[in-house]
């Protein structure tokens, strides 16, 4: 369930990229200089970030890390 | 000239710490701690050198270039769908090929490719392929720095001679500390980009009086107010876009570089802040390209609006060559420089120059990313290492650089630099379409070499056929693109102004599709691999 919500929110953002409704226009001008479309993308980004750290947080494949570290204890440890 | 003699400061910096990482890896002439520095780079180190890997000339030079002639869109176009696709890619293919790696010992993605699909001579195609699409890169890395020591300068420095520095300076630091040198690097070239971007803006914002005036006087202009908008271009062409980033994952030198981390915990970081490094990098370079056009007491930008102008009224009436000339003279890849000469104090311009130096020198992944191909994919696997030891493959790893260098060098100096740039957007599209070849190695048991090597072969013509296109069909005026092919009144090939479209989209959208479809298709049809082979995959 907690994957596929992620999932959702991941394509739901993919979407939120393509802001055609932002298109033609500049106004409000942000802090009376950026553009709206501009600002949007910008807001964009930090949405990113927060969904990279919810993939991070919630389904990072620590199964894989595990492998690796069962398989060469030592190695690990000695970094 | 003071200008010039920071930057040269700046280049014997990066080569002392190139050098420096070399000695501490003194007396270990392993393969991996040449190639890979040990698979052993700590968090802070994976983050900034991953990221300035990634991060080549266009991120300052080419960005605020694009957003001059067209508009804040280039920030949504280029930088905010690669912060979403390529922290996600990094998250589900190079962690896994990372921990193949560990596992497995692979060092390139060709060696993952061959043993998951039991492959030999078509691993070869592949790295050939890859090879063929990295080069333009190298080329245009030399050619930058030729162009951006001589702007500094004010021209005291030759293009040859700029050039040949530059490419010296890579190729020495490369040689000497291999990854760990190229790694400690670029985490220092990734500081400067990061803090390059900040201070330009403050400077040139203060230069011109605050940007709310010049906001202003843009959005009362009907010639400049559409590039405070996205009107420019298609919602189609923006969509289509969010396709080219994901060639990232697909470059050798960046999946090679994921083979370098200590833990798998160090990509965290790397996913987390990747879109927020993009845009601390990208957004200054953007709105100041827009902004350059407030600028009217420059004569180079004065210039370059008089011919961009002349263009979209006389454009329709010219002959090919003639509008081919006046849009080199519209490319607006020198603004950001222009806008530091203009604004910015002596000893602040060279600072500033150095940080982009540091972005048109990220060339040395990429060259070290095809000697390391060259020598595991080709010079191992033919038995080279079996035969001459594995000092003599890393000494002909050093030797494959020095003449990948040069060659490079020699072909800077002769061909226009456009055949390049034009080079490097086909390899764009080429390495998104490669990128379906990850994918069903990591995610898909029912993949097949001949799967493999269909996507390959379709990525080679496909580049190709959009490359002959591209030069046989001259480029229209501004405004309605010219109809090449369409069916029932319905487009389905076009020559726009700026490339070519495939049914309203860019052609990575077929080329990434079409190659899924081949994957599915041929491995269908074809034996699958051993069930020991995919068990040492998907246990």
């Amino acid at each position: 369930m907690k994957r596929i919500l992620l999932v959702i929110v991941v394509v739901a953002l993919y979407i939120l990229h393509q802001d055609f409704w932002f298109w033609r226009t500049a106004h409000p001008m942000v802090f009376g200089f950026i553009p709206i479309g501009l600002f949007y993308q910008a807001c964009f980004s930090v949405a990113a970030s927060l969904v990279m750290w919810l993939l991070v947080k919630y389904a990072w494949p620590s199964e894989l890390e595990r492998e690796i570290e069962e398989r060469d204890p030592e190695k690990e440890s000695a970094h | 000239m003071i200008p010039a003699i920071v930057v040269f400061i700046y280049l014997a910096t990066v080569l002392y710490i190139g050098i420096f990482a070399f000695r501490k890896a003194k007396g270990r002439e392993k393969a991996e701690d040449y190639f890979l520095a040990s698979r052993s780079l700590g968090p802070f180190v994976f983050l900034f050198s991953l990221f300035g890997t990634n991060m080549t000339a266009f991120a300052i030079l080419g960005s605020s270039g694009h957003a001059f002639t067209n508009g804040i869109v280039t920030f949504g176009l280029m930088a905010s769908s690669s912060g979403l696709v390529i922290p996600l890619s990094i998250f589900l293919i190079g962690t896994r090929v990372w921990a193949l790696g560990k596992k497995y010992g692979f060092m390139t993605p060709v060696q993952m490719f061959r043993d998951r699909w039991e492959c030999g001579h078509i691993g070869t195609v592949i790295f050939i392929v890859q090879a063929v699409l990295l080069v333009p890169y190298i080329i245009i890395g030399i050619m930058g720095g030729g162009t951006t020591l001589n702007a500094i300068s004010g021209g005291l420095v030759p293009y040859w001679f700029g050039g040949a520095i530059v490419a010296m300076v890579v190729m020495s630091y490369v040689f000497f500390g291999g990854m760990r040198g190229t790694a400690w690097v670029n985490t220092f070239q990734t500081i400067l980009f990061l803090l390059f971007g900040a201070v330009a803006l403050i400077v040139i914002g203060v230069g011109m009086g605050g940007f709310r005036n010049a906001a202003q006087a843009l959005q009362s202009s009907p010639a400049f107010a559409p590039l405070l908008t996205r009107e420019r271009i298609s919602p189609l062409y923006f969509f289509s876009y969010t396709f080219i980033p994901l060639s990232a994952i697909a470059f050798p030198h960046i999946l090679i570089f994921c083979l370098t981390a200590r833990k798998m915990n160090q990509f965290k970081k790397t996913v987390i802040f990747y879109p927020l490094c993009i845009l601390a990098i990208w957004l200054p370079c953007v709105f100041l390209g827009v902004m350059a056009n407030r600028v009217t007491d420059v004569p180079q930008i004065k210039a370059k609006q008089e011919a961009r102008r002349v263009l979209a009224a006389q454009g329709k009436t010219m002959a090919p060559e003639a509008r081919d000339d006046l849009r080199e003279k519209v490319a607006g890849d020198d603004v950001i420089l222009l806008l530091l000469q203009r604004y910015a104090p002596f000893w602040l311009a060279g600072l500033l120059g150095a940080g982009i130096m540091a972005a048109v020198m990220a060339s040395d992944s990429q060259i070290l990313a095809l000697s390391t191909m060259f020598t595991e994919d080709v010079f191992a696997f033919y038995g080279g290492k079996r035969r001459f030891g594995e000092a003599v493959q890393v000494q002909t790893g050093r030797i494959f650089i020095v003449i990948i260098t040069l060659f490079a060098y020699a072909i800077a100096l002769r061909a226009p630099e456009t055949i390049f740039e034009l080079a490097i957007q086909y390899a764009f599209s080429g390495f998104a379409a490669l990128s379906p070849l990850l994918v069903a190695a990591l995610f898909w048991k029912g993949s097949t070499k001949w799967g493999a090597l269909a996507v390959t072969v379709w990525t080679a013509l496909a580049v190709i056929a959009v490359a002959i296109f591209q030069q046989s069909v001259p480029a229209p005026a501004p405004g309605p693109s010219t109809i090449f092919w369409s069916v029932g009144g319905a487009e389905v090939i076009s020559r726009t102004p700026g490339g070519t479209a495939v049914l309203g989209f860019m052609p990575v959208v077929p080329m990434v599709i079409v190659s899924a479809l081949l994957m599915i298709v041929v491995s269908k049809v074809t034996r699958k691999p051993k069930a020991m082979t995919l068990a040492r995959y998907f246990s």
